[in-house]
């Protein structure tokens, strides 16, 4: 059993490239049987959003997805862990988060993610407040107690 | 201490952060939420809805039952809308 590698996290405001981070969880190994990649993105909502303005606490945003990333490594045998999350103004269409979750088998890489982002969602200090097309500031996203349950079913 | 405040509540409270001085009696996250609330009417009307309020001390999230003795630093904010 290989072991577990430290993951790699950020917190950052410029884009990234998800398929050069995933190559690189992969690359110079021979261990890994599944390897999977969720990019979460800007919706446009129907064509009534132009971008979300991403808040965070800076302070905080890296250690607490330290500890859910901690949490992850504690449940599944990851061999490979990468997550970036990106805060300021992100147009629709635009990427905010990645989760890459390497596994000897694809049940432990799928469920790490899905725990993952379900956990990012209720645990991480960001906050999206919507930019509308046309120029108009909308209004905080509302949390969906869906994400709330999503998470608890962790437990 | 230091207090931060994030999204609508750094809105509503007018600013993103301060230093405040609780007096001894204010021993519990919930005691500070209450003590800011009798401050003026801003603080009654940010914190007007408690039960969405989330707070952190020093990084972590903490309930409002946590005490905060110690801390150097306290955030308050909604709900996370991350990921």
């Amino acid at each position: 059993m290989n072991a577990v590698a430290k993951p790699i996290i950020r917190v950052q405001r410029e884009d990234f490239n998800a398929a050069a981070e995933t190559e690189a969880l992969r690359q110079g190994r021979a261990d890994i049987g599944a390897l999977i990649s969720f990019v979460g993105l800007c919706r446009d909502e129907g064509g009534t959003l132009e971008a979300l303005e991403i808040e965070h606490y800076g302070a905080m945003a890296k250690a607490e997805i330290e500890r859910v990333a901690g949490d992850a490594l504690a449940r599944w045998p990851l061999l490979g862990l990468t997550i970036v999350h990106r805060y300021g103004l992100i147009e629709a269409g635009g990427r905010i988060v990645l989760v890459a979750a390497a596994a000897t088998h694809r049940g432990e890489a799928f469920a790490a993610a899905n725990f993952l982002m379900d956990y990012l969602k209720t645990r991480a200090p960001f906050w999206k407040r919507a930019h509308l097309v046309g120029g108009a500031l909308g209004d905080w996203v509302e949390p969906k107690s869906a994400d709330d349950e999503a998470a608890a079913r962790w437990n | 201490m230091k207090a931060l405040y994030f999204a609508w509540l750094r809105e509503r409270v007018g600013k993103s952060e301060e230093e405040i001085a609780p007096p001894a009696g204010v021993a519990t996250v919930g005691d500070l939420i209450a003590w800011l609330s009798a401050k003026d009417e801003t603080y009654a009307h940010a914190f007007e809805k408690k039960s969405v309020i989330r707070a952190a001390i020093d990084h972590a999230h903490v309930s409002h039952d946590a005490k905060i003795a110690g801390a150097r630093e306290i955030a308050f904010f909604p709900p996370m809308t991350g990921g």
